[in-house]
């Protein structure tokens, strides 16, 4: 722990605080709370019953009001510290409770009844994981459905993704033509345009094909990223023309040249579009959502909007599986960081 | 059979023009060696040749075969790059068959000629390494041993010696020409550097601005440079150039002033014409020996003094303020500053008239 503090209140050197020392030290913990603090609160509310989540002021752990098992009656009550009217502070059980006025028993001593008005009393908590939060939707919930076509989506979009991308950017990069220059602007102008301004379009284009609530709706349209596109391109122009000169001269095609020397070459790049690719396709939301009607083609991201009803959210499902979906990406964040780094560093992509 | 024949080949990228109309008739089993400055043309040149680019017009020939519209893999020739261009992701092993296996050549085929090359380069030892883990000698061997395998009619060597480091390079040197005298296939070498171009070529094509110079063996270069580019190309240190002019033009020779001060009688004809032209007098600088106090001769003050042990470089300045470089045999007490009096033999210069063409 000391090593810990130690660490944190490290300064510039010499005894004095150095301005830069604040600004880091706020910097980064401020960064820390903002970055990581959303993703704290997701998974432990996660964990919350329905009235934990709509309790005010909200709390950061999923506590519970403490129940006990008293004689004479079926249900547990639950327990309440209360202060008597002697300055006392008991713990006792709700019984009944008729406007602000509560009945209320000691558990060992059940006979007497003591009125007390709630403001006077304040719920016994304790931390309880709500895990049937988890384990309820897998059982109601079509969840390993829903996983397969996420999964389904989001491996053939980025195979795809990864093979058309690449060629894109081998022939944006190692090849010389009229037009070339245009044709990436063009491309990467297209990141300009949002999903909202193509989505009546793309739909119409979709249904005309037939792919309407078809998985493959929802994969192709998102396979041709100019991201992508530009992203590839960068890295192969790091690539030696002399390494395609020595190629050709060994008889390569020029199919051969892409799948045996520049494709290899580009490993890194693609393994950082493929990271992004599986990121982006896991978590697309609103175009299955158009795309899908039926339930069984749902993807998980879609199928969890099924919690969100007209009248009636319910939160702690939603948080729940919500934390699930994010189990794979953040695994791939934490194995495969080093890449998208390197990815971010090379074509000063985001 | 490796004969190569350029007719009147140009070479335009956009408005610029890289080469101006080359002609060259490449001998088969011969090292011919390229060599001029940075952006003389001359790796353009050995890539038309290769066919990794096309020339804009002219004839390329490569056996009597007009070979213009063959792609590179077709032409039969085989190319050792600057940087190598090793597959960096793929071992020794594969690197050397990558061009046989595209040639869709038999498996054992392809491993008794990987195992003559790897004895022949002595890269047995790595063949399953990664070009990563290799030096920059042995990767220059691995890349020439690329080029072997395929057994092409004739090799390109674009500047393969160039990232080595100076020991290494003259002992690659060395392994190169024994090598080709072992292969007796024709090689064509592309250097800026002249000293490999002397060690190593059978004919040397000196280039500049996309036009050849002169085409002969170095020894032809070295004392009959056509021009004064060649004569200062070639040769280390380069040639001195000396202003003079021509007093007369007689049986035994032209008789030349050098810098107003010195006159000697060249055997060489002139026009008749030229009496009285100024004309730049070539001296190399291991022609230049110190002159005794009664002998004609040009004088000059030391401005540097570089012994070197076995010999002795002096730069220097003539009267006239042209800077003279002398390269004299022995060891001589000399100091910065100091007047000296330089002479050469009449047989020893070379005369070049206002154009830069010798006499």
């Amino acid at each position: 722990m000391s090593t810990v503090w130690q660490f944190i209140t490290r300064r510039r050197g010499g005894e004095g605080w150095h301005w830069t020392d604040i600004a880091t030290w706020v910097w980064l913990i401020g960064g820390l709370i903002v970055m990581f603090g959303p993703a704290v609160w997701l998974t432990l509310s996660s964990f919350k019953s329905p009235a934990a989540l709509s309790k005010f002021p909200p709390t950061i752990l999923p506590y519970v009001t403490q129940e006990v098992r008293v004689e004479g009656f079926d249900k547990a009550l639950p327990l309440y510290e209360v202060k008597l009217p002697d300055g006392t502070s008991v713990n006792l059980a709700e019984k009944r409770r008729i406007g602000v006025i509560a009945q209320m028993i000691d558990p060992k001593n059940p006979e007497t009844v003591h009125k007390i008005n709630i403001n006077d009393r304040k719920p016994v908590d304790m931390l309880e994981f709500a895990t049937s939060n988890y384990t309820e939707p897998f059982l109601q919930f079509d969840f390993l459905r829903y996983l397969w076509n996420s999964v389904f989506v989001t491996v053939m979009a980025t195979i795809i993704t990864l093979a058309i991308n690449s060629m894109a950017a081998f022939a944006l990069s190692k090849y010389k033509f009229r037009g070339q220059n245009l044709i990436l602007i063009i491309i990467v102008g297209t990141l300009m345009v949002p999903l909202g301004v193509i989505m009546v379009p793309l739909y119409s284009v979709v249904s005309a094909l037939g792919l309407f609530n078809n998985l493959w709706g929802v994969i192709l349209p998102t396979v041709a990223t100019p991201t992508g596109v530009f992203l590839l391109r960068q890295y192969m122009l790091t690539i030696p023309d002399e390494l395609i000169d020595a190629a050709r001269m060994d008889k390569a095609s020029e199919w051969q040249i892409y799948w045996r020397i520049v494709l290899p070459l580009a490993a890194p790049a693609l393994a950082v579009l493929a990271i992004f690719s599986v990121v982006w396709r896991w978590n697309d939301f609103l175009w299955p959502l158009i795309v899908l009607s039926r339930s069984s083609l749902y993807t998980l991201q879609v199928g969890l909007n099924v919690y969100a009803g007209q009248l009636n959210v319910q939160w702690q499902y939603i948080l729940a599986m919500t934390v699930v979906t994010m189990i794979p990406v953040i695994l791939v964040f934490v194995f495969l960081q080093k890449f998208i780094a390197r990815g971010i560093a090379t074509s000063g992509l985001k | 059979m490796g004969r190569i024949t350029l007719e009147k080949v140009t070479k335009s990228f956009g408005a610029v023009k890289v080469l101006h109309g080359i002609d060259l008739d490449i001998r088969d089993g011969e090292f011919i060696v390229f060599v001029g400055p940075s952006g003389c043309g001359k790796s353009t040149l050995l890539r038309q040749i290769a066919g990794l680019d096309k020339p804009t017009s002219g004839d390329i020939h490569i056996d009597g075969k007009h070979v213009n519209d063959v792609p590179a893999a077709d032409r039969g020739l085989a190319m050792v790059f600057q940087s190598y261009a090793l597959y960096p992701h793929m071992s020794v092993r594969q690197n050397l068959a990558f061009g046989l296996e595209n040639a869709r050549m038999p498996k054992a085929e392809i491993e008794s000629r990987i195992a003559e090359a790897a004895r022949m380069l002595e890269i047995g030892e790595y063949l399953d390494r990664r070009p990563g883990q290799l030096s920059g000698g042995q990767r220059q061997r691995v890349a020439i041993g690329r080029a072997i395998v395929r057994n092409p009619t004739a090799f390109l060597l674009d500047e393969p010696l160039s990232n080595l480091d100076a020991e290494l390079r003259i002992s690659m040197r060395a392994e190169l020409s024994a090598l080709h005298k072992r292969l007796e296939t024709t090689m064509i070498y592309v250097t800026h550097d002249q000293i490999e171009a002397m060690t190593l070529a059978n004919r040397i094509v000196v280039l500049r601005k996309g036009q050849i110079e002169q085409v002969g063996t170095p020894l032809e270069l070295y004392n009959t440079p056509a021009n004064r580019f060649v004569a200062g190309f070639i040769g280390a240190p380069s040639m001195n150039f000396l202003s003079g002019s021509i007093a007369a033009i007689g049986r035994e020779g032209t008789t030349v002033t050098v810098l107003g001060e010195e006159t000697l009688t060249v055997p060489r004809p002139a026009d008749d014409g030229m009496v009285q032209q100024a004309i730049a007098v070539g001296v190399r600088p291991q022609h230049i020996r110190l002159a005794g106090p009664d002998q004609p001769g040009i004088s000059a003050k030391v401005d540097l003094v570089e012994g070197l042990g076995s010999e002795t470089v002096i730069h220097a300045r003539a009267s006239t303020g042209e800077p003279l470089l002398a390269v004299l045999a022995g060891q001589h007490a000399l100091s910065s500053g100091e007047d000296i009096r330089l002479t050469f033999d009449a047989k020893d210069l070379h005369l070049f008239d206002e154009a830069g063409l010798r006499l």
